[in-house]
């Protein structure tokens, strides 16, 4: 098991270099999806199933998307076509690919070898951590659904402006 | 859990925090800024649920899921922040956005 802790910190780690020397920032997005999921893999070494769990699908899933939206959104015309046809060469999806496959095999090995049945010893299972959650923690629940409300607020403050600044510049013919 | 190095799990999330940081100063891009933030965020989650995997306590992973919620409320504000940068100053380069108009 020390072996796959060492070989999932080594994909998170290179993973994370090119995140922040890519030079495209889808590169870097879909080098940095690599590196959750490798930290995903780490939690799960370290007996913490639910944290893996929530990185992958919050994390990977849900934020990541975001990013992908926004990247869409400021990319847009006939030059997206053409760069698209650039990203489908194999050059650049080779090497996130390598890497995820390397997670793949070690998922692979560890659920083949029957770790993740013995666990318990060493393991701090979902059901505590929902007791810690909404136990002495029941006031930094609270908390998070206030900073996820005002997050909502805010961010639907911005969009409402630059949607209203958009529609006025298109009127006057200025705009995009 | 039996016999991973936890230690190494601690170096790991220093090493992805300091990569972080230096993605923070080397790039110019405020999308790959804000990429960067994330990776420092994903590596202070590393280090907590370490810590909490450490002692067998639930609290490491309780904080990562308050980590969790701050990361997604910081990506929500902050690309409708840059979607706004994008609109004033048609580029994304931080280094023309020096000047603040305010």
């Amino acid at each position: 098991m020390t072996d796959a802790f060492t070989i999932a910190s080594i994909v998170a780690l290179l993973a994370t270099l090119r995140v922040i020397t890519a030079s495209h920032a889808v590169h870097a997005l879909l080098y940095f999806i690599v590196s959750l999921l490798a930290v995903a893999v780490l939690f799960l070494l370290m007996g913490a199933p639910f944290a893996a769990a929530l990185e992958v699908i919050i994390y990977a899933g849900a934020i990541m998307v975001l990013f992908v939206f926004v990247m869409m959104m400021l990319n847009p015309g006939p030059r997206a076509v053409q760069r698209e046809r650039h990203w489908l060469r194999p050059r650049i999806w080779a090497g996130p690919s390598i890497l995820a496959a390397v997670l793949a095999a070690e998922l692979v090995f560890i659920i083949g070898s029957g770790v993740s049945r013995t666990a318990g010893a060493g393991q701090v299972s979902p059901g505590e951590v929902g007791m810690a959650l909404f136990g002495p923690y029941l006031l930094g629940v609270e908390m998070a659904s206030v900073l996820l409300l005002a997050g909502l607020v805010g961010t639907y403050h911005l969009s409402w402006h630059l949607g209203r600044r958009r529609d006025s510049e298109r009127k006057r013919g200025i705009g995009p | 859990m039996n016999g991973i190095p936890l230690e190494q799990g601690l170096i790991v999330a220093g090493l992805l925090f300091a990569m972080g940081a230096a993605g923070v100063l080397i790039r110019r891009n405020a999308l790959f800024i804000f990429l960067s933030l994330e990776v420092m965020i994903n590596a202070t989650g590393l280090a907590f649920v370490t810590a909490g995997a450490m002692w067998l306590q639930p609290d490491g992973q309780v904080m990562f899921v308050f980590i969790l919620a701050v990361a997604a409320v910081e990506v929500a504000v902050g690309l409708a922040l840059v979607l706004w940068l994008y609109h004033w100053f048609r580029t994304l380069d931080v280094d023309r956005m020096s000047r603040m108009r305010g």
